[in-house]
């Protein structure tokens, strides 16, 4: 790992001053992957500038509309909120059911946001070929071993799949992230990763010295009727091979589907939202083949790059599975 | 930089870079060689230590990032007189290790686990010691042993409460 600079200011604009006045500094939080891709020489900030103590930036705020939780909350904090384990049930799923507890304890949600789209080959620099590390240097993991990509939102130039879960839960949930640069700005979650263009490289829509400061999701019966499936090749402390985030409201006649909400991971290159399988649902009977027929529609247009061809179909079996988990069906 | 580290109830002042993690000084600078170096990228839970109470993980961590919290160590468990916590009793009455290597994280990151109360039956026990991998295959006899020592710990754990 290369040396660096190290500084802990105490405000959020003088961290932001200090990461814009210095073209190679970075936000630190939890450090579980600013660090370790350090390690593999995959990033080589020259100053990191620590955000994790800063006051008040780790504050949950629960209100009637819906939760604002602080870019530098820790995973574990969040999923123990008793309002979360209760409203959002589904985002809690998902933090737990992500990396371990060492880990969670460490790593601020700001920080999870960010986490690089990445596959083994990025984090390997004996590779002379990736896009994302190396813009315009090729990808090599299209012609190489490629199980555990991307099946959706790929392009020629990168097919790494999104590794986050908690982010999925909040794609289901219309979550949105503030930022602060200067101005604060407010974006969408589904406008937060952006999809793979001619720049597969950038994946948000801000700037490496604009601060995350909280995410807000709002209250609804989706989101206190929601569930999280992590499905993958060990039980635990893994990323997922297919992953998805629900949320369901009924009708009073206990049948009809009046919101469904369907969010996909493991196999796209962002948080996925799964809105055709949504818009089949909405206003049907919620029962087993209506389900199964709806959530075939998540992987239309779906690509198999040699070895992830399982996931096409993974994917529906596991969209599926949740909701009927949600709904009580299973 | 100048860092004062609070480790196991001692201070210790010690001259590092930035990028020194808190597993090298503790391995390194201050021969606390009871953390071990797994893989050193955050993947097999043996550098496990509790910062402020809570396991985290020393290769990823920063030493700078540990100024000012309260780090302990596998050597900081035992009591003063050299009585062993009730984990590292239960894992020696369960043989619940082979080459040894990960069981300072494994007894790091189940004495937490336990505080934390999820060490409440063989799944949870399993799910969230997760983190911590034994490449000898001693699971099972850490499971036990986890799930022994939560059930002696537990009178203890309500007296606190
Ligand atoms: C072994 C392992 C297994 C894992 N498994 C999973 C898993 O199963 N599921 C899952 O979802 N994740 C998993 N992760 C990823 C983990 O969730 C992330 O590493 C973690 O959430 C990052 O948070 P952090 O605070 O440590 O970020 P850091 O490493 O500190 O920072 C990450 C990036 O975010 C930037 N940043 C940090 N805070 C802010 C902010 N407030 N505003 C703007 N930028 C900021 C930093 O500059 C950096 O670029 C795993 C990680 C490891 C090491
Ligand atoms: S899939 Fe993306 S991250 Fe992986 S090697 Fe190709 S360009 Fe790099
Ligand atoms: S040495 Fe830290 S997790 Fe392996
Ligand atoms: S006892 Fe050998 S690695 Fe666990």
């Amino acid at each position: 790992m290369n040396n660096f600079e190290y500084s802990r200011p105490e405000t959020a604009e003088a961290a932001i001053a200090a990461v814009a006045g210095d073209a190679k500094a970075r936000f630190l939080a939890g450090g579980t992957t600013l660090i370790d891709l350090m390690k593999c020489d995959v990033e080589a900030p020259t100053h990191l500038v620590d955000v994790s103590r800063l006051p008040g930036l780790d504050a949950i705020e629960v209100g009637p509309g819906g939760i604002r939780i602080g870019a530098a909350a820790k995973m574990t904090d969040v999923a123990e909120h008793p309002a979360v384990a209760r409203d959002y049930p589904g985002m809690r799923e998902a933090l737990l059911l992500g990396a371990s507890t060492q880990l969670r304890n460490m790593a601020s949600i700001g920080g999870n946001l960010m986490q690089r789209t990445r596959c083994s080959y990025f984090r390997d620099p004996s590779y002379a070929q990736c896009n994302k590390r190396k813009p315009g240097s090729g990808c090599a993991a299209i012609d190489g071993v490629n199980r555990g990509h991307a099946i959706l939102g790929t392009s020629e130039l990168c097919i790494a799949t999104y590794p986050g879960d908690f982010a999925v839960s909040l794609m289901a949930l219309d979550a949105t992230v503030h930022v602060q640069n200067g101005r604060a700005t407010a974006f969408p979650i589904d406008d937060f990763f952006l999809p793979y263009g001619p720049s597969p490289h950038i994946e948000h829509p801000i700037g490496r010295d604009e601060l995350i400061v909280a995410v807000e999701v709002p209250a609804s019966a989706a989101a206190r009727r929601s569930h999280y499936l992590k499905v993958r090749d060990r039980e635990s402390y893994e990323f997922a091979a297919c992953s998805a985030a629900v949320g369901l409201e009924l009708e009073p006649d206990g049948r009809t589907v009046r919101d469904v909400r369907v969010a996909l991971g493991g196999v796209a290159s962002k948080p996925w939202r799964a809105r055709q399988v949504e818009a089949a649902l909405r206003g049907k009977t919620f029962d087993e083949p209506t389900i199964r027929r709806a959530c075939e529609l998540a992987v239309e247009g779906a690509k198999d790059w040699g070895h992830n061809g399982f996931k096409i179909t993974l994917a529906p079996r596991v969209a599926a599975r949740a909701l009927m988990q949600v709904g009580g069906l299973e | 930089m100048d860092l004062r580290l609070l480790i196991n109830g001692a201070e210790h002042r010690l001259d590092v870079e930035p990028r020194v993690t808190l597993l090298d000084a503790l391995r390194e600078r201050l021969q606390l060689t009871g953390t071990k170096k797994g893989c050193d990228q955050g993947q097999c839970g043996a550098c496990t230590v509790h910062l402020d109470g809570r396991r985290v993980l020393a290769c990823l961590t920063l030493a700078v990032q540990a100024e000012g919290r309260e780090v302990t160590t596998v050597e900081g468990l035992a009591e003063a007189d050299g009585t062993l916590h009730p984990v590292q009793r239960a894992f020696i009455r369960h043989d619940a290790f082979q080459c040894g290597y990960c069981t300072p994280g494994q007894i790091m990151s189940a004495v937490a686990c336990i505080e934390e109360g999820h060490a409440t039956d063989d799944h949870s026990i399993r799910e969230f010691m997760s983190g911590n991998l034994c490449r000898c295959g001693a699971y099972p006899h850490i499971v036990a042993a986890v799930r022994e020592a939560a059930a002696e710990m537990a009178p203890m754990r309500e007296a606190a409460e």
